[in-house]
This record gives C-alpha cells, structure tokens and sequence, in this order.
C-alpha cells in the first residue's frame, strides 16, 4: 500500500458511507430516468392499440383521410388520422425551413463574428427567448399575426398552416441556435488560424473550415429545433384554424395530431373509441418523435468521427 | 462553453416547462371567466352572507370538475357558499364534460359536471352508478362578427341551410349573408371540436342531428377562441354560451332563432329553444359537504338570484 492510501483505511466507517451517498442518489435517479421513459412508452402504446383490439377498427383506417370519430354524426365512423399525421409534418418541415437559416446564421455570428459585447447582448436574449412560454406566442400569433396575414396578405382566414410554420420557427429559434452556437464552438481555433494563415478571408475560413467540420452538429440542432415543433401544442393549437383536411396550401386552415388530442380529449371518456383515438394520435406522435432521436443519434455518432 | 449533452437535457428541461404551461393555461382560462360570472352575481346586488347563506353548514372539502359551459355557475355558488361556511372547501375546475363524467365515476372528484346524460358517455355499469342533478337550465346563442349588418335572427330552416351538410353535400346552401338579408359577405363558419357540448346540443336542436360543414369552417377549442375569431373574422358565425356572450357583448353581435331573442327570460318560458339541461352527477346518493352543496344549489338563492345574475335559467321542476 502507498501512502496516500493510509487515510482512508484508517477513517472512520461513517465517513464511507457518506463517501457512497451520492453516487447511490444518482444511481437512484438515473434508473427512475429509465423506469419513467420504460412505463410512459409502454403506456402510450398500450392506450394506442386498444383502438384495435376493442372496436373493429382495422389498423390501415387510420392511414385514411377521414376524421369522423363522432358516433352520433350522420356520417359513418371512420378514424382517418392522416390529415394530423400530414399537418404536423408540415408544421415541423415548414418551421425548419423558416427557422435554420436564421439560426444557423445568428449561431455564426455569434460564435465567429460578433464582438464579444455583442455577444454579451445576444447569448442573455437567446436565453431569455427560451424562457417565453409557449401560449404567448399562441396569443401573440392569434392577435397580431393572423390579422396580419388575412387583412395585409390577403389570407381568407389568418388561421392558417403558414401562420402555425412562423410560430413555431420563432418558437424553435432559440433551440437550434445556441445547439448550433456550441458546435461551431467545437470547431478547434487551430483550424481557423490554419485557414487565416493560408491567407483566406473570414468569410472563406467560416464557408470551407468552419461549416464543414460542425456540419452534423448543425444538423443536430436543426433536428432537436424540429423535434420541439412536433410536440408543441398550444401555441399552433390559436394560429392554425383546426381544420381536420388535408391540404398543401399554406394559406388554409390545417390541424396537428396535438391539436386533435386536446381538442377531444376533455369531452369524450376512456370507454370511448373516439377517447382511443386520441391515445393513438399520441402514440403515432410518439413514435415519429422516436423517428426523430433515432436521427439524432445518428448524427451525433457521426460528428465523433471528426 | 456548455457541453452538447448538456445543452439537450436543458432542452427537454424547457420542453417539460412548456407542457405544463400549456396544462396550467387551459385550465385558467375558464376560471377567469368564471370570476366575471362571479363578480357579476356580486353586483346584483344580493350579498351571499345574508340571503346566500345555506340552511346549514357542512364541513369538510370536495372538488366538482367536468363542463366549461357549467363551469362559471358551480364556481360562483361554491364561492357564497364557501363565503357563508368558511370552514368548508369547494374547489371547482373546468375539463370538459367527458373528464368530469369520468372522474366522478372512477371517485377522483365529489361531483362531475355535464352538459350531457352520464349514458351518452359512459358505459352502461357506470353511468347507472351516478346520480344525476339537474341543477340548471343553460342556453347558447349564435353569434355573428358585428360586420354583418342587417341580419337579427334567423329561421330553424336558414341556420340548417348554413351549417348542416346532409349525405352527398360538401357546402352548405347558404354561404353568403346576402342570401339571409346581410352584406355581400361570405359565411366563415368557426365550430367548437366534435366532442364539446355546445356542438353537440347545437346540432341536436337547430340541426336536427345532422353533420356540419367541418371542411369549409374553422375549428376553435374554447369559448374564448370562438369569441376572438368571431371578432377578428368578417362574416363568421359561431355558437357561445350565454355566460360568455354576456361578456363579450361588444365584439360580437347575438342572432335570434325563429325571432326570439337568445335570454334567459326567453329560456325560462320555453320560447327559445337552444337551451338544456345543466347536469351535475354524484356517485351514487351524496352525503357529507356534496349533499349540502347541492341542496344549495337547489335553494331559493341559488335557482332565484344567483342563477339569473350568471345567464342561466332555474332547474325545471323535478
């Protein structure tokens, strides 16, 4: 033994046992990580598939077109979820396309061009930004924007899938931007002086050194932002009119699979088949949401190998 | 700098921020108007310690949940009744017809509110478990953008004509308010969701049970969505609330049926015909702080004063 080892050896048993306390708390925490995310996929899944299994609803009538859940309608019954399934992609698609050139853009001037005063401004109201919650930006949307859009755009109504895609893509900004902030940071400053010194402009060095090597981090931000748009609710739920059609233009009123579970999940109770599909809605959200983290982490196993 | 690991679990942190703000705000929003409906029972003037008090005080704590529609009603009785029996706790909340049936019927909460029959949602065994309670009349009125000039009521016939879509129809026969004598103005129809009350008790006594035109309207999930879309939208019409007409009075304008005014003098005899009952259910027969307050809500007070000075109507004699 050396003897560095001495005092432990010697110390009381007390002292062990407070030594082990924390790594026990995070042990704890960790498997109720785990046992949480466990119970909550298997009980989502679980609710989802009682659509199949209590009514003779078969499993491809969900991939139809029409939404009629209501039994006491004058139309038959059929639970078409393809108008939510399409709606959120649009959103999420739509708000990316919005979002990732402006915060992919302020990520860079951040982490390469901006002054560190600059910086001293921009990086507290990037925070601040994800602090907003997230029915401001519904109200927000519905009292300034939707207005807009109708009376200065011209929109029939302003609910409309292009003012849910700008809600959101503000809503989102903050997210891709400082994930996209920190892996420009990454980047090592050699490679910047390495470029500088070859006698490029700064310009050149962000365009051919920096972007390329945080590429699939910029990516990973651009996802983790899209995925935070495929779960929001209540902001999208004031700004896009509800409309359970499929369309693909911009200026008509759409839905989203979240908008489809709140707007029933109050009124109809579990025995309900209208109430299991609600919980299939969200299990389908789930499983794109996996979609999306499987994607992730893809990306992210890849920007290691730089 | 921040790691990236880092940086993600402070994203998922912000993503469980927002799904409770958006649990917190839906809740809230009725309660707010459930205050105005409060404050304007204060203002009629009848003071609920002296003639609000009721018979006799029963201790003790229960919740009601369930329908948004009943909502602003239970909340201002539970607060005189609270205010007369201050050792008593009545909390109410909002939830929508379905949950207050399900919560009610699975004991979750003392009392469960509808504006529908416990048999039109629950299965057979457990909607014979409840006790229901008619404690109230409550009525709706279509409304209008205050745009559309010129038109007062409308017939039964002309609100099918511009809501329902029979079998085979995709458009309503009327979609312009020149047809009923308004403006050249297109009809933008803004529904509540299939499941809410208001449409349901709509479609059954001004439909005559057939569907909406859901493809060319749009769809607002609350009372206060409707009321702001109505206002922001030319030419659209909705279905609100009394309680939330009454408070919303200025941005929207109010349509008779088959010409009789949407009031509760009109509810109460019996000329106007978008009204029903206010349901609120009990598992089984109640007792303790649950059989007081109900018997309350039944009171003179209550069916007399306080019911009026919140736009509903008095319960029918049972």
């Amino acid at each position: 033994m050396t003897a560095p080892a001495k005092p432990l050896a010697t110390a009381k048993p007390g002292l062990r046992a407070r030594l082990d306390l924390p790594q026990r708390v995070t042990q704890l925490a960790a498997a109720m990580v785990i046992a949480l995310v466990a119970l909550i996929l298997t009980f989502i899944t679980w609710r989802g598939v009682q659509l199949f299994l209590q009514t003779a609803t078969p499993v491809w009538q969900i991939f139809t077109v029409l939404w009629q859940p209501d039994p006491t309608s004058s139309r038959p019954v059929n639970f078409g979820l393809l108008p939510f399934i399409v709606g959120t992609l649009e959103i999420f698609i739509g708000a990316a396309i919005i979002s990732a050139p402006l915060s992919v853009g302020l990520a860079l001037f951040m982490a390469e061009v901006a002054p560190n005063w600059a910086r001293r401004i921009t990086q507290p109201s990037m925070e601040m930004f994800v602090g907003i919650p997230s029915v401001v930006y519904g109200f927000l949307g519905l009292t300034v924007l939707v207005p807009f859009l109708k009376d200065v755009l011209g929109f029939q109504f302003g609910q409309s899938m292009f003012a849910g895609q700008l809600v959101v893509a503000i809503m989102i900004l903050p997210t891709i931007t400082s994930l996209a902030y920190d892996a420009f940071k990454t980047v090592p400053a050699e490679m910047r002086s390495a470029s500088l010194a070859l006698g490029t402009t700064r310009w050149q060095a962000i365009r051919h050194v920096v972007l390329p090597a945080a590429a699939s981090g910029v990516v990973t931000a651009i996802v983790m932002g899209m995925m935070r748009a495929a779960g929001e609710a209540l902001a999208v739920a004031l700004v896009v009119g509800g409309r359970a059609f499929i369309t693909f233009d911009p200026r008509q009123p759409i839905t989203t699979l979240t908008l489809g579970i709140t707007a029933d999940m109050g009124n109809t109770t579990p025995s309900e088949p209208w109430n299991m599909a609600l919980w299939t809605m969200a299990a389908v959200l789930l499983l794109m949401s996996l979609g999306f983290v499987t994607i992730v982490r893809r990306l992210s196993g890849g920007r290691q190998v730089l | 700098m921040i790691t990236l690991p880092a940086k993600r679990l402070s994203a998922l942190a912000i993503a469980a921020t927002f799904v409770f703000a958006a649990c917190g705000s839906s809740s809230a929003s009725p309660s707010a108007a459930a205050s105005t409906g409060a404050s304007a029972a204060a203002a009629s003037g009848a003071p609920a310690a002296s003639g609000g008090a009721p018979a006799a005080c029963v201790d003790g704590s229960i919740t009601a949940s369930g329908s948004t529609a009943l909502q602003p009603l239970i909340d201002a009785a539970g607060k005189a009744y609270v205010a007369a029996c201050p050792k008593s706790t009545i909390s109410v909340q909002g939830g929508g017809s379905g949950t207050g049936l399900t919560q009610v019927s699975q004991g979750a909460v003392q009392l469960g509110n509808s504006d529908v029959t416990a048999d039109s949602k629950l299965p057979a065994d457990q909607a014979s478990a409840l006790v229901d309670h008619i404690v109230a009349r409550q009525g709706w009125v279509m409304v209008v953008n205050s745009g559309v000039t010129g038109v007062t009521t409308l017939t039964t016939q002309q609100a099918q004509d511009i809501w329902s879509c029979p079998a085979g129809q995709t458009a309503p026969k009327i979609t312009n308010w020149k047809q009923v004598g308004g403006p050249d103005l297109p009809i933008v129809l803004v529904l509540r969701p299939a499941s809410s009350g208001t449409r349901a008790t709509f479609k059954k006594l001004v439909l005559n049970g057939v569907d909406e035109c859901a493809g060319q309207a749009l769809t607002e999930d609350s009372n206060g969505a409707v009321t702001t879309a109505i206002g922001q939208t030319a030419g659209a019409t909705s279905v609100i609330g009394f309680a939330y007409y009454a408070a919303n009075s200025t941005k929207v304008t109010a349509l008779g049926l088959d010409g009789v005014q949407g009031s509760v003098d009109n509810m109460a005899n019996g000329t106007y015909k978008l009204q029903a009952n206010g349901h609120v259910y009990s598992k089984g027969q109640p007792d303790g702080l649950a059989k007081s307050f109900l018997d309350y809500l039944m009171s003179t007070y209550v069916q007399k004063t306080l019911i009026p000075a919140n736009n509903y109507g008095p319960a029918p004699a049972q």
